[in-house]
């Protein structure tokens, strides 16, 4: 009997160590307490701030949706979610567009191919807040190099206002942005470019495709899935720009270049009102998930690609 | 349907050269074999017909028009590739239908063309499945159909059978004869594997190292291999090759390193005193008492026959003997040579001198 007892106990414990439930918790531990601690924490204060009437350095009381209502019926917030959705869409057409063909012309046989590459990335690597205060130098409305350069060519009589003016303000941040973000759109889609067989291209030609049938038929579709996933990142990096903003025009002239990160930046710290500037963040989740769920579904796995394998 | 001609082709990458001048004259209708170790130019010299890579020199004629300047569309050839190269995200049909679509063909005649390519291949239940859905071997034919709908002048394999396994293989095979008796369109096939091109070919080419090393029928290449490359490259298992020279004094004795004396029917007066090698087909021998003492080294029953690797003197002999054999490892059994089936190769140039 005293047998059965003992040798009973090590024996629980050993079921614990095996199942593989436990060990798989135990192991998902510190991930999950550094993403509740650095994630949901953070975000559940966001969405709890933006009830309140926080300001900085005194504790606020909940409000309910009084924040929402206040910026239902401000022109400037409303003005910062036009910018920002025109913002993201012109930047990631752009992006998209130049980044496809610039990612079809790497994947040709060129001579440096992989200087090249090499060269794309430089955008992408340099800190954003480096580039941005490059081109506020380029941008600037004394000593822009593109205006000098215009000048000298005899082109334009004076030099451009480029950050001053709302319109060509906008049209300033949207290019800086695409170039910032142009080599993750082109170094991504040239990775799927690299997928697709080479055979294929050679059967299809074979077939009878010219260059733009290829493209259009054997290329795009198959690059599909990679553009879903790129795309669906390079849109929610766009729509929660600050640093560039920031850095460029801080918002204006007249809000004009306002995102809403950067106006809830802007009310809630050097303005300090805390809950509304959460409020106006909390404002952003709608887009970014509806952005989320356009990819979730442009990511599902297409009737070609489930079954069998290769 | 065309006869295909090249003329001194040749190709290299850079400087280094990959087809050194290749003359081959295709007939119409006829199933030519391009055949030859891994890295002989065999797959380049079909991507060449292709129009998938230039030629260097020389000159590519199909139905007697020169086509190295075409591209690959206006050349009017289908290919099969080696991997299938089947569109991933088109169905069956779609993948047959796709160079009729490229060139606006109306529904009516699509269907008209692909239903019965897709009869002929058994491929009228799979239509609409995707190719990931399909196995290796309906994948195969899925490859074949999109190149019949084509209706071409030629078709071309570029080893279309090596990611099959042996089993289907064999099956595939016969299709494919059977597929090219029906059409009776040139085709031009590429293998490495000497019985695909020994039991499908009218015509096989033997390449060795960018250069033709014969032309042939299958049989005429087993019966008269032009030199001991095509020798030992056609006929599983392989020919045997012994080393030595005639006997000076009488011609019909050819007397190896080790001094074993071997049959010879009718060495030619050339071949006296130079040193030669002595080809010997597995299949032709047989034990015998009185025969060559041979001793037996491994054997392997397969049924149907039995082969049998054996030491000569000091030369290791492989034999393929219809007749169920008692021999133990260790043991000596006769060998008898059939002589009149025994070849004389120039140990140097390589040539056949009988």
């Amino acid at each position: 009997m005293t047998m059965t007892t003992t040798a009973k106990q090590p024996l629980a414990f050993g079921n614990i160590a095996r199942s593989n439930t436990a060990v798989g918790l135990f192991f998902m531990l510190p991930a999950a307490v550094f993403l509740l601690c650095f994630l949901t924490y953070p975000l559940g204060l966001g969405v709890w701030l933006g009830f309140t009437d926080t300001t900085i350095g005194r504790e606020g009381i909940f409000i309910g949706l009084e924040n929402y209502e206040a910026l239902a019926r401000d022109s400037v917030f409303w003005m910062a979610v036009y910018n920002t959705i025109f913002y993201t869409l012109i930047a990631s057409i752009l992006k998209f567009g130049l980044g496809l063909w610039l990612a079809l012309i790497l994947n040709e046989h060129l001579p440096f191919k992989s200087f090249f590459r090499a060269i794309i990335l430089l955008p992408w690597v340099v800190p954003t807040v480096l580039s941005a205060l490059a081109f506020w130098w380029i941008y600037d409305a004394q000593f822009s190099i593109i205006s000098w350069s215009l000048m000298k060519l005899g082109w334009i009589h004076s030099p451009i206002n480029f950050l001053g003016d709302p319109n060509n303000a906008r049209a300033s941040v949207i290019a800086a942005n695409v170039w910032r973000g142009i080599p993750f759109v082109a170094i991504s889609l040239l990775a799927g470019l690299q997928t697709i067989p080479q055979s294929l291209h050679e059967a299809a030609s074979l077939d009878g495709a010219t260059g733009w049938q290829r493209f259009r038929f054997i290329t795009l579709p198959m690059l599909t899935p990679i553009i879903a996933v790129v795309m669906t990142f390079s849109v929610l990096f766009t729509f929660t720009d600050f640093q560039l903003i920031y850095v460029l025009t801080k918002g204006g002239p007249v809000n004009a270049t306002h995102l809403m990160a950067t106006l809830s930046f802007q009310r809630g710290i050097p303005g300090g009102q805390l809950g509304e500037g959460a409020a106006i963040a909390v404002a952003m989740i709608p887009f970014l998930l509806a952005s989320i769920l356009f990819s979730f579904f442009g990511l599902q796995r297409r009737k070609w690609q489930q079954g069998g394998q290769d | 349907m065309a006869s295909v001609e090249f003329a001194n082709v040749r190709k290299s990458f850079g400087t280094h050269p990959v087809i050194k001048g290749v003359d081959i004259e295709i007939a119409d209708g006829e199933f030519v074999i391009l055949v030859g170790p891994s890295g002989c130019g065999k797959s380049t010299l079909l991507r060449m017909l292709a129009g998938l890579e230039n030629i260097s020199a020389g000159e590519i004629k199909i139905g007697g028009k020169v086509v190295n300047n075409l591209a690959p569309k206006e050349r009017d050839i289908a290919m099969v590739f080696q991997n299938y190269a089947l569109y991933p995200h088109m169905t069956v049909a779609d993948n047959m239908a796709f160079s009729l679509k490229l060139k606006g063909a109306p529904k009516s005649e699509v269907d008209k063309r692909v239903k019965p390519a897709a009869e002929i291949l058994g491929l009228s239940p799979l239509l609409d499945r995707f190719p990931r859905q399909l196995s290796g071997g309906q994948r195969q034919r899925v490859a074949m159909g999109r190149a019949i709908v084509r209706d071409p002048q030629v078709f071309l394999f570029d080893e279309p059978l090596s990611n099959l396994d042996a089993k289907l293989r064999v099956a595939m095979r016969a299709e494919i004869k059977e597929l090219h008796q029906r059409l009776k369109t040139t085709t031009v096939y590429v293998t490495h594997d000497q019985i695909e091109a020994m039991t499908m070919a009218d015509k096989i080419v033997v390449m060795h190292d960018g250069l033709v090393e014969q032309i042939g029928a299958p049989l005429e290449l087993y019966d008269q291999p032009a030199n001991l490359f095509v020798a030992s490259f056609i006929g599983s298992p392989a020919m045997n090759m012994i080393k030595g020279k005639l006997d000076p004094n009488d011609g019909q004795k050819f007397t190896t390193e080790k001094g074993i004396v071997l049959p010879v029917v009718k060495a030619p007066e050339s071949a006296k005193g130079r040193a030669l090698i002595y080809g010997l087909r597995p299949e032709h021998m047989t034990i015998a008492n009185g025969g060559i003492p041979a001793e037996v080294v491994v054997i392997e029953p397969t049924g149907s026959e039995t082969q049998m690797i054996m030491r000569v003197g000091g030369d290791l002999i492989t034999g393929v003997f219809h007749q169920r054999i008692s021999a133990k490892p260790g043991e000596t059994v006769g060998l008898s040579i059939h002589a009149e089936a025994t070849y004389l190769f120039d140990a140097e140039t390589g040539k056949r001198l009988a």
